[in-house]
């Protein structure tokens, strides 16, 4: 999907071209999730209804995880924090995880890189990584929550993105923060805007007190507790403030958009 | 003539009397399938991060393909679930049909109906009333489907609901309850299927009433 909105075209039906393009080349993660969405089978074949139809297993499921994304934000509380732990409880080796192996994960020059800022904020800049460094930094062990099942407690250190995005003068009634990263299949996921208001919502710059390595997403990861890993991007290069839902890496193949925790 | 033979014919067997009141029968059947959607989507979520190395489950008994679309399953399949459920809990407090149904269960009564149960000499003339075994059984799968929601809850919101995670010891502990709990209700679908498959008109009580 992200190669897809490359694509778009101003006037263009954004679904119309998507359903398009699906057609034409189908994504193998979308197939498999059709198919094994199908396989309860006599749902969608009883009613002789084609997958793509109006009626089909897959958008029903669509929509009630849409439902299930409102649900979420009901339940979110923006004042309850994730649980800290001790450092005496950090996971050693904390994993590695992407959907490359770490020798493909993204070589970030820290002197090139800079973080662009865009959207609905009133100073449009873009970042070095000097610059970031000198805004003052908090640490949280927290436990990180993959969407696989597994768990790991942490160390994360850097700049509350709240303080940042007053120091932008971001529009926070607008509805996301929409980040995109430098992995080469350009990973990017959306983040609502009452989750990146959070208090322990991080732009993270260390891990276990170091300079935050390659694997854990040098130079810069957003850590947001509250949410699933995969709502975390690493190996950040730009922030776009918007109230248009711009989908994700993962979010656009089917994973619960909100994933809170 | 032909009516009056009828009413008559009715009159001689309309006493059979209702074992299982239609809204036992119709939240049953809605909580065995979206139990079964639960379970299947369930393993195929496991298998994403298993908890015992040895232990996957076969991609033709699961549902949803892969992860995103097992996931899509498990968390649509959990609204039929709960509000089944928790209509169930309601209905069967307030008319006091688990009170009736479901209780004494006492622990001679267990051994003694286990016994009977195994040398075949259990009675099911009258499937109203369940016996020691039964009612052991029905209640204690109440009770894990209880707990399976609210460690399904904590695995789903360790955070928003860290108070009801920290009841089962914290995030990670509650995945091994919640396996746990699904591995106690495979087990009691396995002896319920098998015993309304020995016992066929326990299975047709509980689809025409009687």
């Amino acid at each position: 999907m992200g190669r897809i909105r490359k694509l778009l075209i101003p006037g263009v039906d954004k679904q119309l071209l998507v359903r398009d393009a699906t057609k034409t080349m189908p994504d193998l993660v979308r197939r498999r999730f059709i198919a094994g969405g199908a396989s309860l089978g006599a749902l969608t074949l009883l009613t002789g209804c084609d997958v793509s139809d109006s009626f089909s297993a897959e958008q029903m499921l669509t929509k009630i995880s849409k439902f299930n994304d409102a649900v979420q934000a009901w339940m979110f509380n923006p004042n309850a924090l994730a649980p800290t732990f001790p450092e005496s409880a950090i996971t050693k080796p904390f994993p590695f995880n992407g959907y490359y192996d770490l020798e493909e994960a993204p070589e970030i020059d820290g002197k090139d890189w800079k973080f662009e800022v865009r959207g609905l904020v009133d100073n449009k800049k873009s970042w070095t990584l000097e610059e970031l460094y000198k805004l003052p930094q908090v640490k949280q062990v927290t436990r990180h929550i993959c969407v696989e099942g597994w768990s790991a407690i942490g160390s994360w250190t850097g700049t509350p993105l709240r303080d940042f995005l007053k120091l932008v003068g971001a529009d926070t009634s607008a509805k996301y923060c929409w980040f995109q990263c430098g992995d080469k299949e350009g990973y990017n996921s959306p983040l609502d805007m009452r989750s990146a208001l959070h208090p322990q919502t991080q732009m993270t710059f260390k891990f276990g007190d170091e300079i935050l390595p390659r694997a854990y997403g040098f130079p810069m990861k957003i850590r947001v507790p509250t949410k699933l890993g995969f709502k975390n991007p690493k190996y950040v290069i730009s922030m776009e403030v918007t109230n248009d839902y711009k989908g994700g890496y993962w979010e656009d193949q089917g994973y619960n958009s909100f994933s809170g925790s | 003539m032909s009516s009056l033979a009828a009413t008559d014919e009715r009159a001689a067997t309309a006493p059979t009397k209702v074992i299982q009141p239609a809204w036992v029968r119709v939240m049953h059947w809605i909580n065995a399938l979206a139990i079964i959607l639960m379970i299947m989507s369930g393993w195929q979520i496991y298998n994403a991060s298993p908890l015992f190395t040895s232990l996957r489950f076969s991609h033709s008994i699961t549902l949803g393909g892969w992860l995103g679309g097992a996931l899509l399953w498990h968390f649509a399949a959990m609204w039929l679930l709960t509000i089944n459920g928790l209509v169930y809990l309601i209905v069967g407090f307030a008319t006091g049909r688990f009170k009736s149904k479901l209780l004494p269960i006492t622990p001679g009564g267990v051994i003694s109906d286990t016994k009977a149960a195994f040398t075949g000499k259990l009675s099911h003339d009258d499937l109203s009333k369940y016996n020691q075994v039964q009612k052991l059984l029905y209640a204690g799968i109440i009770i894990v489907g209880v707990v399976i929601v609210l460690s399904g809850l904590s695995i789903w919101k360790p955070v928003q609901l860290q108070w009801l995670a920290a009841l089962f010891g914290g995030y990670e502990i509650a995945r091994y309850v919640h396996f746990f709990c699904m591995s106690a209700i495979v087990a009691f679908l396995v002896i319920h299927v098998a015993l309304a498959v020995l016992v066929p008109k326990s299975l047709r009580a509980m689809i025409i009433g009687r």
